[in-house]
C-alpha cells in the first residue's frame, strides 16, 4: 500500500539549536568537513484507502507543520521505498 | 459578585493547581475546566496553565489546539474573553492563532529554572493593569522551549502597537527574540507570558508576591468591562 510521507523542517532563518549541537559533535567523530546540519521530522501516513495528497497537505498545514517556523512537503511512496529509506 | 475564573487541566498540565490557588489568593473563585469539555462553565476569564500537555508530542501545544474546550475559548477569546497563557499555556495561544509567531527550544538547549526579573511594558491589558509602566518583578521561569520567534515585521508590528508586554532584564534565559516575555493580542484580552506568575503568589513558596499582579489585573478588568 503506497504511503504519503511528510517531512517538516524548521524555515532556513529559524535557529535549529539541536542541528547545531550535532554539527559540533562531528569533529568527536573525526568527522570534520561538515559545514550544518539541519534536523527536521518524516512524518508517514497511511489511508485506510487510496492515500490522498490533498489531505495529508492539509493534515501537514493544519496540525503536522506550524508554518509560523517550518516548511513541509508531501509525497507518495510506494512500501518497498520506505524500507530502502531505513536500510 | 465574585469573579469566576476557569483553569483548564490538560493531559499534562502541571501548574494548574498552583494556577487556581493564584486565582484564590487574588480573590476571585477558580473553576476547574476540563480539556474534553467543551463547556465553559459561565467563567469570566480563562488560564491555560503550564506543563506538558498530550505529552508535547509533535511541537509544545499543538495537539492541545484542538482540544474540545479550545474550540470555545478560541471564539470566546476572539469575542474579548480575557485568558492569560503560561508557559505550555502561551506555546498553545500561539499554536491556535490567538498569538502571533512562536516558541520553539531554548537556544542553549538546556532546561532553564531559576527567578526572573521582568519588567512588564505594557499595562493596557487585562492582565497587567495594576501594574506600574516599566515596573520590574521577580517571577520563575521554568521552560526548555521558551525561545519566543516571530518574523521582523511581526516583532515590529509588536513593539509599534505597544503589545510586548513584558521582557526578560538581567538575561535572557532561552534566546527570546528582543528578550520578549509576554506578548498580547491586539484587543489586549490575552495575554501569553514564558515566566510563572502563579508561582509567586505567596511568601513561602515564592520569590516575591509579584505575580499575584497578573490575577488582581483581570479581575480589576472585568469589574471595568462593560456587561
Amino acid at each position: 500500500m503506497p504511503r504519503v510521507v511528510v517531512d517538516v523542517m524548521l524555515k532556513p532563518e529559524i535557529l535549529d539549536p539541536q542541528g547545531q549541537a550535532v554539527a559540533n559533535a562531528l569533529p568527536r567523530l573525526g568527522v570534520s568537513d561538515v559545514a550544518s546540519v539541519r534536523i527536521g521530522r518524516r512524518i508517514e501516513i497511511e489511508f485506510t484507502g487510496e492515500p490522498d495528497l490533498d489531505r495529508a497537505r492539509e493534515i501537514a498545514d493544519k496540525l503536522l507543520a506550524n508554518p509560523v517556523i517550518e516548511d513541509f512537503t508531501v509525497r507518495l511512496v510506494e512500501a518497498d521505498e520506505t524500507v530502502d529509506a531505513r536500510s | 459578585m465574585t469573579a469566576r475564573v476557569g483553569v483548564v487541566t490538560f493531559p499534562g498540565s502541571l501548574d494548574d493547581g498552583d494556577a487556581a490557588r493564584a486565582v484564590r489568593i487574588a480573590g476571585a473563585e477558580p473553576v476547574r475546566l476540563w480539556h474534553g469539555d467543551p463547556q465553559l462553565h459561565g467563567v469570566d476569564a480563562v488560564v491555560l496553565p503550564g506543563g506538558f500537555s498530550y505529552g508535547d508530542y509533535l511541537r509544545c501545544g499543538a495537539i492541545a489546539r484542538f482540544a474540545p474546550v479550545m474550540e470555545t475559548i478560541v471564539d470566546a477569546a476572539q469575542g474579548g474573553l480575557p485568558v492569560l497563557g503560561i508557559c505550555n499555556g502561551f506555546q498553545i495561544l500561539c499554536e491556535a492563532h490567538l498569538l502571533p509567531g512562536a516558541l520553539t527550544r531554548n537556544q542553549h538547549l538546556h532546561f532553564r529554572n531559576r527567578d526572573q526579573v521582568l519588567r512588564i511594558e505594557s499595562v493596557g491589558t487585562a492582565w497587567t493593569n495594576a501594574f506600574q509602566p516599566g515596573q520590574e518583578v521577580l517571577i520563575p521561569v521554568k521552560n526548555g522551549e521558551g525561545c519566543y520567534v516571530a518574523d521582523t515585521a511581526t516583532l515590529d508590528q509588536l513593539e509599534a502597537e505597544g503589545r510586548v508586554v513584558a521582557r526578560y532584564v538581567g538575561g535572557n534565559p532561552n534566546g527570546s527574540q528582543r528578550d520578549i516575555a509576554a506578548i498580547t493580542n491586539s484587543a489586549g484580552n490575552v495575554v501569553g507570558i514564558m515566566p510563572h506568575p502563579e508561582h509567586a503568589v505567596e511568601a513561602l513558596t515564592g520569590p516575591s508576591l509579584d505575580g499575584l499582579g497578573f490575577f488582581t489585573s483581570v479581575l480589576k478588568h472585568l469589574v471595568g468591562a462593560p456587561a
